[in-house]
């Protein structure tokens, strides 16, 4: 059920030059040999089980949010149910798990496409229900139907808050994902662990993988703050 | 490969499990405590005074923001494997990566507590001739207490909810059943989960009870839950 209690472990470092085989503080050799064979297909991986978390994600949160946002009774209960489960820890949900659908990808994106809900359900409610009072006066003054409201004010109102969601989602599973290597050799978490089952942990290892998850996370983020922009030109300044 | 077949009855196992090794197991989770104690309480003084400061002197804006952005794309596992490196197995690494995991929450909030305090109600206690620490000991810090507790809740349940992956690195507690299958079985395994998830859901429940409880009556009028917790998620 975990790679980490699973058979031998090929050793990823022991041959190369005398900066790998002395486990140096960082090789830059090690990295250009293995970049092809490791490295750029880990994060291959982590951008896909990114992606697909996300877009999931969004694809339930946003007609749920839609519903809280027509009825709000269904806001408070929702709330405290997503914050309760933001609370669990990610090692202990993916092994959870385990027992309903195997050592799968399918686990690994049930787990992540949870936590990206948690966060996307309620800032699209927030920015559904943040429409000014005396803009939706005036809107009904003009004679829009709800449905007309909905479309033409208060959903491009709600994009900053939309897109403020969706960068605090992908950070968190660009994160949370490296934790899916313990069901699965896949993703950036893999190398890190195989580095970490080395007698003495191969520190070129774990800071370029670690470099690589922390360069997506940002690399995502700015995208994001990009697609605000075009979005929703208004909502840019003075906020980062 | 050692891998029992996970089924629904590996769930049956698992209640066995607690049930045989509720010793182990309550050790565990209290060395899990014991961990996650320390890095919030080197988070909390480290963290919480930076950002009451900035936010008093309306400073440091983008560091705080910054701060929290950096510290949600940091994985844990990266934090923890790289101090590693530095610290060697054991305590003071994980102590030091889930302090880090914790800075920023609890920056990010005080930060925003004392900083969104009504700029009127700090002209007048100013006219009333407080001195700033005045000012910020009798008026922003009382008015800022629910963001500022809810940074104290975020980082110590992220911490506890954190502490299972420090298992990797030496770090004792839950996780170390968690990812040594060989020894403790699948059943093992899903019951250390199973109480990892009970201990984070328990620390956000007493802390929120915690909240409530400090929170003075009158900044009380929003749940405690409801609005903060919206903020911290944006």
């Amino acid at each position: 059920m975990s790679v980490l209690a699973a058979g031998p472990v090929i050793p990823t470092f022991g041959k190369g030059s005398s900066c790998v085989t002395g486990d140096h503080t960082f090789c830059w050799d090690w990295v250009q040999s293995h970049w092809s064979d490791t490295l750029w297909p880990a994060l291959w991986q982590h951008i896909e089980l990114t992606a697909i978390a996300v877009v999931i994600g969004f694809a339930i949160a946003f007609p749920l949010a839609l519903l809280a946002h027509r009825f709000h009774r269904l806001e408070q209960p929702f709330g405290i149910f997503s914050a309760l489960l933001y609370t669990i820890p990610s090692l202990a949900l993916f092994q959870f798990l385990v027992p309903f659908s195997g050592l799968t990808v399918t686990t690994v994106e049930i787990a992540l496409v949870a936590y990206t809900l948690v966060i996307l359900f309620p800032n699209i409610v927030q920015g559904l229900d943040s429409a000014p009072q005396d803009v939706l006066e005036a809107a009904r003054g003009m004679g829009l139907t709800r449905r007309q409201m909905l479309t033409r004010v208060e959903l491009p109102l709600a994009v900053p808050a939309i897109v403020g969601g969706l960068r605090i989602a992908v950070v968190s599973t660009v994160a949370i994902a490296t934790i899916a290597a313990t069901l699965l050799p896949k993703g950036l978490g893999y190398p890190i662990f195989l580095a970490l089952k080395e007698p003495t942990p191969f520190k070129t290892e774990i800071y370029s993988a670690g470099v690589l998850a922390v360069a997506l996370a940002l690399s995502c983020d700015a995208l994001l703050v990009g697609l605000r922009r075009v979005l929703a030109p208004w909502a840019s300044k003075g906020v980062a | 490969m050692l891998l029992d077949t996970a089924n629904l009855h590996t769930f049956i196992d698992a209640f066995h499990f607690i049930q045989h090794n509720t010793g182990l197991l309550a050790t565990k989770a209290l060395e899990q405590l014991e961990l996650s104690a320390a890095a919030l309480a080197i988070a909390l003084v480290v963290a919480l005074p930076v950002g009451v400061v900035l936010g008093h002197l309306h400073r440091g804006s983008t560091f705080a923001i910054g701060t929290s952005i950096v510290g949600r794309g940091l994985p844990s596992l990266v934090l923890i494997a790289a101090f590693l490196t530095v610290l060697g197995i054991g305590f003071v690494n994980n102590m030091v990566a889930l302090a880090v995991l914790g800075s920023g929450p609890l920056l990010t909030n005080s930060y925003d507590g004392v900083e969104r305090v009504d700029r009127d109600v700090v002209e007048a206690a100013r006219g009333m001739g407080m001195t700033g620490w005045q000012v910020l000991r009798s008026v922003e810090l009382p008015l800022a207490i629910p963001l500022i507790f809810t940074g104290i809740r975020v980082a110590a349940v992220t911490i506890v909810a954190t502490a299972p992956i420090a298992a990797i690195a030496g770090g004792g507690g839950l996780g170390d059943i968690i990812v040594n299958q060989a020894s403790y079985r699948l059943a093992g395994v899903l019951a250390a989960s199973i109480l990892a998830m009970v201990l984070s859901a328990l620390v956000f429940v007493a802390l929120t009870g915690v909240q409530i409880a400090v929170t003075p009556r009158g900044v009380r009028r929003t749940s405690v839950i409801g609005e903060p917790q919206r903020r911290e998620l944006q």
